[in-house]
C-alpha cells in the first residue's frame, strides 16, 4: 500500500509541477491543487501507514491497542486540507478576477508590475 | 516564570476583528475600534517586553496541557520585542488608514482583515510549535492576500497573482518540511526538536531534508535571493497603508522564522545551513541594492531596499554567534520602524509631490519642508549615517563580521550601505530638490492622520538612535534566551 501511495505522490508532484509551469491560469490552479494534495499524502506516507487499525480506544479498554498508528499526522493533514481549501477558493476567485480585469489568462503577459 | 496575560496579544486583534465584522456598514465605529485595538496591542506588547525583561520568558499552556503534548504560547524576549513592534506598526498603519482607505474598501471588510493580519503576525511570533507556526503563517497570508487585492485595480490584481501563487507554493514547502520533521523526530515543539536532535534521535537524512525544506519556505517568505521576485512585483501595488504594514512586518516574520528555526532549533545542522545562508545573504544585499538603483518608482525602490536589508538580518543569523544574533535582532527592530516610515513618506510624496514616478515629482523641499525632515530621519537611518539607528545596527553587525575576520563580507556590507544611501539621495534629489515638473499630478490634501504615524515612527527611530544601548540590552537578552531554550 505504501508503495502505491509513494508512486501516486510522485505522480501528483510531477503533474502538479508540469501544470504550474504552463502559462495558463487554469492549469496553474490545477497544478497548485495537485501539489497540495501530494504534500498531504507525503505527510501521511512518510511516518508509515501503520498496522491497519485505527488508534481509537476499543470498547472496554482504557488505551488503544498495542502498536497503534500515530494519529497526529492525520490531524496535521486535516488542518492542512482545511487551510488549503480556503487558500484555493481565494486563488480561484483571484484568477477569475484577473482574467476579467487583465483580459488574458497567459501568465507570460503579466509583466506590468515587474520591473 | 512571569505572570502575564499573554492571551491578550492574540485576543486584542482577534476580538477587534470580530467586533468589526459585527460593525460592518458602520465605518466610523470600525475606525474607532481599529485605532483603539492597535493602540492596546502596542501597549500590551510593550508591557510584555517589560515583563520578560524583569522575569524571563512568559509561557501560556493553551488548554491546560503542558508542552510538548500541549501547544504552548511562549514569549521570550525576541517574541516580546516583535509583538511590541507589531503593535506599534499596527497602530501607525491604522491611523494612516483613517485618511487613506476609501469607504468602498471599508465596506468590503478592510478593517477586520487588517486585524486578522496582525492576529496572524502576533500568533507567528508567540507560538513554539512548528505546525502552529504554519497555521499562523496561513492566517497572516490569507488576510494579506485579500488586503493586497482589495480595491481591485489592474496592477493590484496582477501583483496579487504573483504574490499569492509564490506564497502558496512556499507554504506547501513549509508544510512538507514540518511533515517530514514530524515523521523523523515525532515532535513539532521547537525546544523538543532541538532536544531530540541533540540526543541523536531521528535519521540524519530526514532532519537535513526537512531543514532544507524549511530554509526554502522561510527564504521565500523573507524575500531572500533568489526567491524574492514576488516582493518587488507586488508591494508597490496596494494602498499605501497596506504596503507600509506589509513592508514593515511580513518579510520580518520570515526572518523571525529563520532565526527561530536555524538559531536554536536546528543547532546541529548549523554547519550545513549557515554557510548556505552566508552566501545567499551577501547576494541578497547586493542584488537588492542594485535592483533599487535601477528603479524610478518610489515604492519599487523601497521594496528592493527591503530585500537588500533582509540580507543584513539573515547575515547576522549566518554568523551563528550570540552577538551576531543580537545584532540581527537589533537590525530587525530598527528596520521595521524605518521601512514602514519610508513607505508612509512615499504615500505623502504620492499625494503632494506629483505621484510615484520620481521623474514626475518634485518641489517638495519648497512646498513641504516638514516632509523633508520626516524623510531624512528614516532615509539617513536606512543608509547607516551616524548617529541614526541604522548606523548602530550596521556597526554591531560589522563588528561581529570582523570578529570572524570576514573582511570580504564586511566590505560588501559597507558598500551596500553606501549604495543604499545613493538610492535615498535619488529620491531626495528627484522628489525634494528638483523643481516641480509641469506635468506633475495635482496635489491632493494631506490630513493629520497621514502625518501622525510618520511622527510616531520618526520619534521611535530618533529614540533608538540616541539611546541604542537600551535596545541593544534587550536584543542581547533576546539572543541569549534564544540560545538557551526553555525546557519543553
Amino acid at each position: 500500500m505504501e508503495t502505491i501511495l509513494i508512486l501516486l505522490t510522485g505522480f501528483l508532484f510531477t503533474c502538479g509541477f508540469y501544470l504550474m509551469l504552463r502559462r495558463n491560469f487554469t492549469r496553474l490552479l490545477i497544478g497548485i491543487l495537485f501539489i497540495s494534495q501530494a504534500a498531504n499524502l507525503v505527510i501521511l506516507v512518510v511516518p508509515g501507514l501503520g498496522p491497519g487499525f485505527s488508534p481509537i480506544v476499543p470498547d472496554g479498554a482504557t488505551r488503544p491497542l498495542e502498536g497503534h498508528p500515530d494519529p497526529l499526522p492525520q490531524a496535521l493533514i486535516l488542518t492542512a486540507i482545511v487551510i488549503g481549501f480556503g487558500v484555493i477558493a481565494f486563488a480561484i476567485v483571484l484568477l477569475k478576477k484577473a482574467y476579467h480585469g487583465l483580459k488574458t489568462d497567459d501568465l507570460d503577459r503579466l509583466k506590468e508590475t515587474d520591473s | 516564570m512571569t505572570e502575564f496575560p499573554l492571551y491578550l496579544c492574540l485576543l486584542v486583534p482577534m476580538g477587534a476583528a470580530f467586533l468589526q465584522i459585527l460593525l460592518l456598514g458602520r465605518p466610523r465605529a470600525q475606525r474607532v475600534v481599529a485605532v483603539a485595538a492597535t493602540g492596546l496591542l502596542a501597549a500590551v506588547g510593550c508591557a510584555l517586553v517589560a515583563a520578560v525583561k524583569t522575569g524571563g520568558p512568559v509561557i501560556l499552556d493553551v488548554g491546560g496541557w503542558a508542552a510538548p503534548v500541549g501547544i504552548r504560547l511562549q514569549a521570550d524576549m525576541l517574541s516580546a520585542l516583535m509583538v511590541a513592534i507589531t503593535g506599534i506598526v499596527g497602530l501607525c498603519g491604522a491611523i494612516h488608514g483613517l485618511a487613506e482607505i476609501p469607504a468602498s474598501d471599508e465596506r468590503r471588510g478592510y478593517h477586520p482583515l487588517y486585524q486578522f493580519l496582525l492576529f496572524g503576525v502576533c500568533g507567528s511570533f508567540l507560538t513554539n510549535d512548528l505546525f502552529n507556526l504554519y497555521v499562523w503563517f496561513e492566517v497572516m497570508l490569507l488576510s494579506s492576500f485579500v488586503l493586497l487585492a482589495l480595491g481591485g485595480g489592474k496592477a493590484q490584481i496582477e501583483g496579487a497573482v504573483k504574490y499569492v501563487v509564490l506564497n502558496i507554493v512556499a507554504s506547501l514547502v513549509f508544510l512538507l518540511g514540518a511533515g517530514l520533521l514530524y515523521a523523523t523526530l515525532g515532535t513539532l515543539n521547537f525546544a523538543d526538536i532541538a532536544l531530540r536532535i541533540s540526543e541523536g534521535k531521528g535519521s540524519a537524512t530526514g532532519i537535513r531534508l526537512s531543514a532544507v525544506f524549511l530554509l526554502l519556505a522561510f527564504a521565500v517568505k523573507a524575500g531572500v535571493f533568489p526567491l524574492y521576485a514576488w516582493l518587488p512585483s507586488s508591494y508597490h501595488t496596494p494602498r499605501h497603508t497596506i504596503s507600509a504594514v506589509f513592508a514593515g512586518l511580513l518579510t520580518k516574520v520570515g526572518v523571525y522564522a529563520l532565526i527561530r528555526t536555524f538559531g536554536p532549533t536546528f543547532a546541529t545542522e548549523q554547519g550545513f545551513i549557515l554557510p548556505i545562508l552566508w552566501w545567499i545573504s551577501l547576494l541578497t544585499m547586493v542584488i537588492g541594492v542594485f535592483g533599487a538603483a535601477s528603479q524610478f518608482h518610489t515604492r519599487k525602490i523601497l521594496s528592493f531596499h527591503i530585500i537588500s536589508q533582509i540580507g543584513y538580518m539573515t547575515f547576522g543569523l549566518a554568523l551563528g554567534t550570540a552577538g551576531a544574533f543580537a545584532a540581527a535582532i537589533f537590525y530587525v527592530i530598527h528596520h521595521i520602524l524605518v521601512k514602514t516610515n519610508l513607505f508612509f513618506v512615499a504615500s505623502v510624496i504620492d499625494r503632494i509631490g506629483g505621484g510615484e514616478d520620481l521623474k514626475k515629482t518634485g518641489g517638495l523641499y519648497r512646498n513641504a519642508p516638514w516632509l523633508a525632515i520626516l524623510f531624512l530621519i528614516p532615509a539617513l537611518s536606512l543608509g547607516g549615517i551616524p548617529p541614526f539607528s541604522g548606523f548602530w545596527a550596521k556597526l554591531a553587525l560589522v563588528k561581529e563580521i570582523l570578529n570572524v575576520n570576514a573582511w570580504f563580507a564586511a566590505g560588501i556590507a559597507l558598500a551596500v550601505g553606501i549604495l543604499t544611501l545613493f538610492s535615498m539621495t535619488k529620491i531626495w534629489a528627484e522628489a525634494f530638490w528638483k523643481d516641480r515638473p509641469e506635468d506633475a499630478a495635482p496635489m491632493r490634501p494631506v490630513s493629520v492622520s497621514h502625518v501622525i504615524p510618520m511622527v510616531i515612527l520618526a520619534v521611535g527611530t530618533v529614540a533608538i538612535s540616541l539611546f541604542p544601548a537600551y535596545l541593544f540590552e534587550l536584543a542581547d537578552i533576546a539572543a541569549r534566551q534564544l540560545l538557551t531554550p526553555v525546557a519543553p
